[in-house]
């Protein structure tokens, strides 16, 4: 008979790859993006799929530079193209958003070793990146007319030239909480409606790609935090971009601890550092750079937090007894 | 009696147990086979006949003189058409004697009911049996009996969970033999002084439950397991129904507990009862490239591809035999093999049902140590073993590992986790000892 194959057990497999995961993660990101389109106009839609497209062809260059297979099969470009598009302003500059998709695969994904190997998300450093170079254009929520955003915006601005200006909603006292559910406010694409994040990622969690500790504790340690510093719990969880880097950005595998223990202790850091900066610092919001920070300190939290496994003995303390 | 409440993790694999309904079906004896003188844990067999020497059904062909070691008899009758050399499953070397049968099944004069008083006597006999453990693991079954600790063994475990997919051989033994397996029981229980006897069993098996259930008593009890792989070892089942932990470096008797697989019982009683050593087994034959699945009872060292040949031959091309389950069961290199004692099923799979994609690399999803039935942390190991790094394998536990394969089953990266485990093991003990 012809030969057959040998290999180590397991024989049988899950069928689930990275590219099923990260195609998951694209259709509960796709709510958010939907709103973003309806609310900000087909600029949103143009940012989103130049982010999505530019992401993977960046990788893709770079693997031709190095000669190593073509990965963007996995998607998992895309998936940082697109979370990096949801947290852009609408009215950013094209050259910017590809500055920071290049940023984001090149620089913090693809120096590092590429997909698994990133010491941040590659979305973060990207929208970080923006943040620090392009400051002014990163918090221009300048809306386009026209657009259902100009709509809402209008009665809490004054209407310029060609564009309505509004306040970024952490600094404004005029936007009500259902404004803030149902994202009658201005900010980033895709943080502004939590009430879309929100679907989201019970769709994440119902298609078993992230478990919902990440999210719940980062989002209850910000409430607490808000409360105990006398601010308005509620009104600090929807504004700003709480709850897509809750639920999002923060539960990024690749960035955030893999025991559930460790998770907890993560996204406590991230509830912590975010409502820090919210409430004590210079910048107006503080997610993406406790994300970024928590990010950083994984590999120690993980070291910190290794499962004991079944059956394990205690090393003896103190040395041996002989 | 449910299980003890908390359960360990594991995977929900497809059950594929297409056989459950497949009564046994008795085999014609084949025209020759192999019998491996390497059938236990222990020390390989030295060939008690020689070429041209007639043999007749249970008849011991093979002995050693090694303590941790098994006899080996003959399941059919004919004259031995030689004394080869064959490379086991595991790589390693053993002669085996090549029988070509006569189709009579004379049975051997040797073969009488045993008789035997005290656990002494007993023990010897159950050696002379030639029962290994037929779960898989081929533990020579009267040392296992033979606990340094009697006094404090105290429970019998029979583990009927078969999580394993496809395999429905020990259903079917538990539905055909049910007497024999309680007479077993009652015989093993009594001889060694157990007090209680748990049979484990998952819930994906209701007519097994529904036969054993009219013999549950104050000694006797089921213990209904979820069906979520990996129940049936031995570790887990002994959480899963007594919440015993056996910790590193420990044996179930050091917590009381002796597991038997529900086939071992039912080879022991068998040969308590006719005096006819172990020298058939019950197997699963399947896979998607086998014509007709079935069970069969076939004696030892019959050649797969007269097993897949009386299963209706291939229906497709095969990619892979299995040497057990797809789960850990092991893959051989062609039809040629002998069916061994601790052979439980034949898988004949098609290249579709075995596909694994090329290894990716990990994204830390986690999912590996969601699964592990022991919380170890198989990506971590499969890092620390691509960086020989024996300090953190230590470190990691690696040597817990028991190879059950749910890490590698739900890897999205499809990474040889299981593999890695083995390397690391094997790291850990060369690389220890400095």
């Amino acid at each position: 008979m012809e030969n057959l194959v040998v290999t180590c057990s397991p024989h049988a497999r899950s069928g689930e790859t990275t590219r099923k995961i990260m195609m998951k993660v694209l259709i509960a990101l796709l709510p958010a993006g939907a709103f973003s389109v309806y609310f900000f106009g087909m600029r949103a839609l143009y940012l989103i799929l130049i982010c999505a497209i530019c992401s993977p062809l960046f990788e893709m260059l770079w693997c031709w530079l190095i000669k190593r297979p073509d990965s963007t099969d996995d998607l998992s470009a895309v998936v940082t193209g697109v979370l990096l598009a949801y947290n852009l302003p609408v009215s950013i500059p094209i050259w910017e958003a590809v500055a920071g998709c290049f940023f984001a695969i090149i620089v913090i994904k693809e120096f590092f070793g590429g997909i698994g190997q990133n010491f941040i998300n590659p979305a973060i450093g990207g929208r970080v990146f923006l943040l620090i170079s392009f400051a002014t254009r990163m918090t221009d929520w300048s809306v386009i007319e026209g657009t259902k955003a100009a709509g809402y915006l209008s009665a809490v601005s004054s209407a310029t030239s060609d564009a309505v200006s509004s306040a970024t909603p952490l600094r404004s006292d005029t936007v009500n909480f259902y404004d803030l559910l149902l994202g009658r406010t201005g900010g980033s694409l895709g943080e502004t409606c939590a009430l879309v994040l929100i679907a989201g990622g019970i769709l994440l969690m119902a298609m078993k790609v992230i478990s919902p500790i990440i999210p719940l504790t980062y989002i209850g340690t910000a409430a607490a935090v808000a409360w105990l510093c006398g601010e308005n719990p509620i009104y600090h969880i929807f504004a700003g971009g709480l709850m897509l880097g809750a639920i999002f950005m923060a539960t990024d595998y690749v960035t955030s601890p893999a025991t559930n223990k460790g998770k907890f202790i993560f996204a406590i850091g991230c509830g912590v550092i975010t409502m820090l900066i919210r409430i004590y610092g210079n910048y107006p919001e503080g997610v993406s750079f406790a994300i970024l920070l928590m990010n950083i300190v994984t590999p120690l939290i993980d070291r910190a937090t290794m499962t004991r496994p079944f059956g394990a003995l205690v090393p003896a303390k103190g040395g041996d007894a002989k | 009696m449910q299980g003890f409440g908390k359960h360990l993790s594991g995977v929900k694999v497809p059950h594929n147990k297409h056989t459950s309904a497949c009564a046994t079906e008795e085999m014609p004896v084949p025209a020759r086979v192999i019998i491996p003188m390497a059938q236990s844990i222990g020390a390989s067999c030295t060939p008690l006949v020689k070429k041209g020497d007639a043999v007749k059904v249970g008849q011991k062909i093979g002995d050693s003189e090694a303590f941790f070691s098994v006899p080996v008899h003959s399941g059919v009758s004919g004259t031995v058409a030689s004394i080869d050399d064959f490379v086991t499953a595991s790589g390693a070397v053993c002669q085996a004697v090549v029988i070509d049968t006569d189709g009579e099944q004379t049975v051997s004069e040797e073969v009488r009911i045993p008789e035997y008083e005290g656990k002494e006597a007993f023990l010897r006999e159950v050696r002379n049996s030639g029962l290994v453990g037929l779960g898989g693991a081929a533990f020579p079954t009267f040392i296992k009996l033979n606990p340094k600790n009697p006094d404090e063994v105290d429970t019998l475990i029979v583990n009927a969970a078969e999580c394993e997919p496809y395999i429905t051989s020990d259903l079917r033994a538990m539905l055909e033999d049910t007497d024999l397996l309680i007479a077993g029981i009652r015989r093993v229980a009594k001889e060694l002084d157990f007090k209680k006897v748990i049979i484990g069993i998952e819930d994906n098996k209701p007519e097994a439950v529904a036969a054993l259930k009219p013999y549950c008593d104050s000694q006797i009890s089921l213990c209904i397991l979820p069906s979520k792989y990996p129940k049936g070892g031995e570790k887990v089942l002994i959480y899963e129904a007594t919440g015993k932990v056996v910790a590193e470096g420990q044996l179930p008797a050091d917590v009381g507990v002796i597991v038997m697989n529900v086939t071992s019982v039912i080879t022991l009683e068998t040969y308590f009862e006719t005096g006819m050593p172990l020298v058939s087994k019950r197997v699963t034959v399947d896979g998607g490239a086998v014509a007709e699945p079935k069970n069969v009872r076939a004696p030892i060292g019959t050649l797969y591809s007269d097993l897949i040949a009386f299963c209706g031959g291939y229906k497709e091309k095969a990619a892979k035999i299995l040497q057990g389950g797809p789960m850990m069961g092991i893959a051989v290199p062609n039809d040629s093999q002998p069916l061994l004692k601790n052979n439980n099923a034949v898988l004949v799979l098609t290249a579709k049902e075995c596909e694994a994609p090329e290894p990716s690399p990990c994204i830390r999803c986690g999912r590996c140590l969601w699964v592990c039935p022991f919380d170890l942390m198989p990506a971590a190991i499969d890092k620390a073993v691509r960086n020989r790094d024996v300090e953190r394998l230590r470190t990691l536990k690696v040597n817990l590992c028991m190879e059950c394969g749910c890490c590698s089953y739900v890897c999205p990266a499809s990474r040889p986790l299981v593999q890695q485990n083995k390397l690391g093991k094997q790291i850990l003990k060369n690389g220890g000892g400095k």
